[in-house]
């Protein structure tokens, strides 16, 4: 895989861009979709973005530690206030699209592994 | 010799602050410059250490001691114990509520994971009073 920004992504697939002020040209290192916390903390890689569901405040702990690169949520989720705030606070940008994870796999997939 | 020891207390069912305690000593070995694998490795078993008191037991503490040859983890609850440690050690099993579960907690990863992590793992526990996990990890 090239080297891709998040804003790359944000540009390639129209994501909304939940949290404020945060920076997108932050380079990612691939993809992981997970819903399981412990499952994603085990196996994500570093300056991966991470696809999920999960919308509570508790993923951003995941994602700082784990050090995924952002977050989409599929399908439009709602997203939790506190999530958003947690998110602007550990720098985690926080991505949101009406896809669903599988659509997003497979146009991300377009964008970075072209040949 | 200088250790350093960082204690925090952990608040049961706290799912707002949890992993808290896990991304401040995380921030600690990035300010003390210690090697990102390690650092990584520290965050996912304090974090599993913390969210395991959150949801399985009536509140604790970690206690970390980052020396000159590794990080030392210790968690400890008040309770309420562990029935079969083995079964617990499973990698699936797990005992957190359906509602703990829709939240994408109780994959009954936590304690293979900090297994994974660690270069030295002890669990002990008494039913009806407390459960504790010391962990090494060798700088």
């Amino acid at each position: 895989m090239g080297t891709y920004k998040i804003q790359d992504l944000v540009d390639g697939l129209g994501l909304e861009i939940i949290s404020n002020n945060i920076s997108l040209d932050v380079d990612i290192t691939g993809v992981y979709i997970g819903d399981l916390l412990s499952w994603v903390m085990a196996n994500i890689n570093r300056g991966n973005v991470w696809i999920t569901i999960q919308t509570h405040v508790n993923t951003i702990a995941v994602a700082s530690l784990a050090e995924a690169c952002g977050i989409i949520i599929p399908e439009s989720a709602e997203i939790d206030a506190n999530t958003i705030a947690k998110a602007e606070e550990h720098n985690i940008p926080l991505l949101r699209s009406k896809l669903t994870a599988y659509e997003l796999a497979k146009r991300i997939s377009n964008i970075v592994d072209k040949k | 010799m200088t250790v350093i020891k960082l204690v925090y207390e952990i608040d049961k069912q706290d799912f707002v602050k949890a992993g808290q305690a896990s991304s401040e000593i995380k921030k600690v070995l990035k300010q003390l410059g210690v090697a990102s694998e390690i650092t990584r490795k520290v965050a996912i078993a304090t974090y599993e250490a913390e969210m395991n008191i959150v949801i399985h037991s009536f509140g604790g503490y970690i206690e970390v001691i980052i020396g000159e040859t590794g990080i030392k983890i210790m968690a400890k609850d008040r309770g309420p114990g562990i029935k079969d440690i083995e079964l617990a050690m499973q990698e699936g099993y797990t005992t957190a509520s359906d509602k703990v579960r829709e939240l994408g907690f109780g994959a009954g990863m936590g304690l293979p994971n900090i297994k994974r992590c660690a270069d030295e793992f002890q669990i002990k526990s008494i039913l009806n009073k407390h459960t504790e996990l010391d962990v090494f990890i060798r700088l």
